[in-house]
């Protein structure tokens, strides 16, 4: 554990532990961000320390919002080659981006291809050998596609999200996934963002600086542990 | 802020004398300063040992059993065993106002350039755009500017996106809820004449002006590397356009533009289709780069066409828009009005731009701007930056400014210029701003500098 990098972030999360059991196993993971600030680097983050040599995880990366190589490429800066974790079965990429429920039949097919992909999940993580099938983790990049990509129908997002939070406990996997805050704060009632919200245990939010731009500092992050907070 | 400790007007020294008291021009440094250093933080330590390019973060302070607040940046340094050449950087990145272009190679298609993570760049045909954004739009992004009801602004950027890829060849896909798309044609502009560029040139080199004077020739290859050495080439990245002159037509063949109006259709499929067929003419395939595509988008949400109250599906278009162009060596830049959307929908439609930027309209004769900007005279609007696109990195740009001046000079040329805060006169109460910009000061008496 001493020649790997951490910082902060890790440690906040129990990163810097020993990665067997993983911290995060069986925990939902909620990152937040808005316009502003990106909070994607919070995930290649969390893709690293889950592919890192020490550990056993296997990720299953749902993207909607950028192809493989946008991620190859960052997470090869980070020091981590996906395309060899991919062909390892440690990184397994859903390209999501063409995505889309055909609006002819609406609400049957837009709750269909939701249920079409919970499949994938679970057939891949079902497919999986024995002692990988415990070191899981599902990254979804990000929920607001997931909405287009359903036209609209967050009830069939949140059925979707529900079930994946299922696969936590079944299956003791992970489950990360990103949301744009500020979507839903003009919202009379947001419920898939107070939902989300309930259902992670850890809650990360990236937010621009409070006294304005910074050459040197690009943000802040928020992280609130709620399951800890519960044990003490 | 030190405005009130500025000196009277009459006791403000001649900069060439032995000033007793602050020369203005510290004055107005130091007040510069300290606004941006208000704005700025401290600089964060490096608490911990970096991670190459990863954030290293530090509590700021703990508010609450459950929270930590921690700040976080990027480094600069890397180490990375490169794969192959376009991916290896070994510099620091700097946050500076323009990227370091010197590490740009010229690429084989005219109108492309490289840039880092393996992007390519293609000009907005705005050169001070280009190079605010650190090189221009690159291939495979979405560009979205947000339009203002007051002042079609966003046409200018529209036409010189448009212009500058007919100039260098690049087809262009143009859809537009207009009753005639393709009449929009015959108002783009055309590249000035090579006598104005230098003359502009010379007019940039404030500082050095003195220096070089009617002798700009000699110098213009030393001062300016980066620039001038495509000024050189038969093909310039981007080019200045003259308004006032239209582009000639053989530009606007009907195998270069097809031009597409979404006004009638009822839905966004027709578009969706035409968008398909134009990118899959440009594929990217791995290394190569035919010549590059472009997809201009006007008013994409306007209230005239059928769609525009099918918040879901204009989304989805967007959606597979982008999935599309990643994909392929294109750059859509759509353009739309915020104000006709729901506040939710508008922030959909932001974090889905890849590049975001709006255009605001500028009062005509509004007293109190006059007072707070020099050079109020001469502008037009205002462009701000909101975002800027991160292919293929996490490393945000982080800009000096995100508020630009939209100028025209001489009535022909757009120039996007940082704003400048006009001196204060404590005295008389009046600002110096009125009477030009902070370069050119008609007041400039006693207070050249």
């Amino acid at each position: 554990m001493e020649n790997q990098n951490l910082n902060l972030l890790d440690r906040a999360l129990g990163l810097d532990g020993p990665s067997e059991p993983w911290p995060l196993s069986g925990r939902v993971v909620l990152i937040e961000d808005c316009v502003e600030t990106s909070g994607s680097f919070v995930l290649h983050q969390l893709v690293k320390r889950s592919l890192s040599p020490t550990s056993s995880n296997v990720i299953i990366f749902v993207a909607f919002a950028n192809p493989f190589s946008h991620y190859d490429r960052i997470l090869r800066k980070l020091g981590c080659n996906l395309v060899t974790q991919r062909d390892n079965k440690r990184f397994i990429f859903f390209d999501m981006l063409m995505l889309r429920c055909p609006d002819v039949d609406e609400g049957k097919s837009s709750e269909g291809g939701l249920v079409l992909l919970y499949e994938k999940i679970l057939k891949t993580i079902c497919g999986l050998p024995g002692d990988k099938k415990d070191y899981v983790t599902i990254m979804i990049d990000d929920i607001s596609l997931v909405e287009v990509a359903a036209n609209g129908g967050s009830d069939y997002v949140l059925d979707f999200l529900h079930y994946c939070h299922a696969l936590t406990s079944e299956f003791d996997c992970s489950l990360i996934t990103l949301n744009h805050e500020d979507i839903y704060s003009s919202m009379e009632r947001p419920t898939l963002i107070l939902q989300m919200e309930y259902l992670a245990d850890i809650l990360i939010k990236a937010e621009p600086l409070s006294t304005g731009l910074a050459t040197d500092v690009h943000g802040q992050v928020w992280l609130s542990d709620y399951l800890s907070s519960q044990r003490t | 802020m030190k405005a009130a400790q500025t000196p009277h007007k009459k006791e403000v020294p001649c900069v060439f004398g032995r000033p007793p008291q602050l020369p203005i021009t510290k004055i107005i440094r130091l007040s510069a300063a300290l606004l941006a250093r208000h704005r700025r933080c401290s600089t964060p330590t490096a608490a911990l040992s970096l991670p190459p390019r990863v954030c290293s973060l530090r509590p700021e302070s703990l508010s609450c059993r459950l929270s930590t607040i921690y700040s976080w940046h990027f480094t600069g340094k890397t180490k990375l065993c490169s794969v192959d050449a376009a991916m290896a950087t070994t510099k620091p990145r700097l946050s500076s106002f323009s990227r370091n272009l010197s590490a740009v190679s010229s690429s084989q298609t005219p109108g492309v350039k490289c840039g880092p993570n393996g992007t390519m760049f293609v000009s907005s045909g705005i050169a001070d755009l280009d190079k605010i954004l650190g090189g221009g739009f690159p291939l495979g992004s979405l560009v979205m500017v947000m339009e203002d009801a007051e002042a079609p602004h966003h046409m200018l950027l529209l036409r010189n996106f448009m212009s500058q890829g007919l100039v260098h060849g690049q087809p262009l896909l143009y859809a537009s809820p207009s009753k005639d798309p393709r009449g929009f044609l015959g108002t783009l502009p055309s590249p000035a004449s090579l006598k104005h560029d230098k003359s502009r040139d010379r007019e940039s080199e404030q500082e050095k002006g003195l220096r070089i004077a009617w002798q700009y020739k000699k110098y213009m290859g030393e001062n300016q590397p980066n620039f001038d050495s495509h000024r050189d080439n038969k093909q310039d990245y981007c080019n200045e356009f003259d308004l006032r002159k239209p582009l000639e037509r053989h530009y606007f063949t009907r195998q270069r533009v097809n031009c597409v109006g979404i006004q009638d259709s009822k839905n966004l499929a027709a578009l969706q289709e035409h968008c398909a067929s134009f990118l899959a003419q440009h594929q990217r395939n791995d290394g190569s780069c035919a010549l590059a595509g472009r997809i201009a988008i006007q008013s994409l949400c306007a209230p005239q066409c059928e769609h525009s109250n099918m918040d879901w599906e204009m989304l989805s278009f967007i959606k597979s828009l982008k999935g599309m162009v990643r994909s392929s060596n294109a750059v859509v830049v759509i353009t739309f009005p915020p104000s006709l959307l729901s506040l939710s929908s508008t922030k959909r439609w932001q974090h889905m731009a890849d590049t975001l930027l709006s255009v605001a309209a500028i009062p005509d004769e509004d007293k109190e701007l006059a007072k707070l900007l020099s050079g109020y005279q001469d502008m037009v609007g205002l462009l701000n930056v909101h975002k800027v696109a991160r292919l293929n990195t996490q490393v945000p740009l982080i800009l000096e400014a995100t508020t630009f001046s939209i100028k025209l000079q001489k009535r022909r040329f757009l120039v996007l210029e940082c704003l400048n805060q006009a001196p204060v006169d404590g005295s008389s109460g009046s600002s110096y701003g009125t009477s030009g910009s902070c370069s050119g000061s008609s007041k400039a008496g006693t207070l050249d500098f």
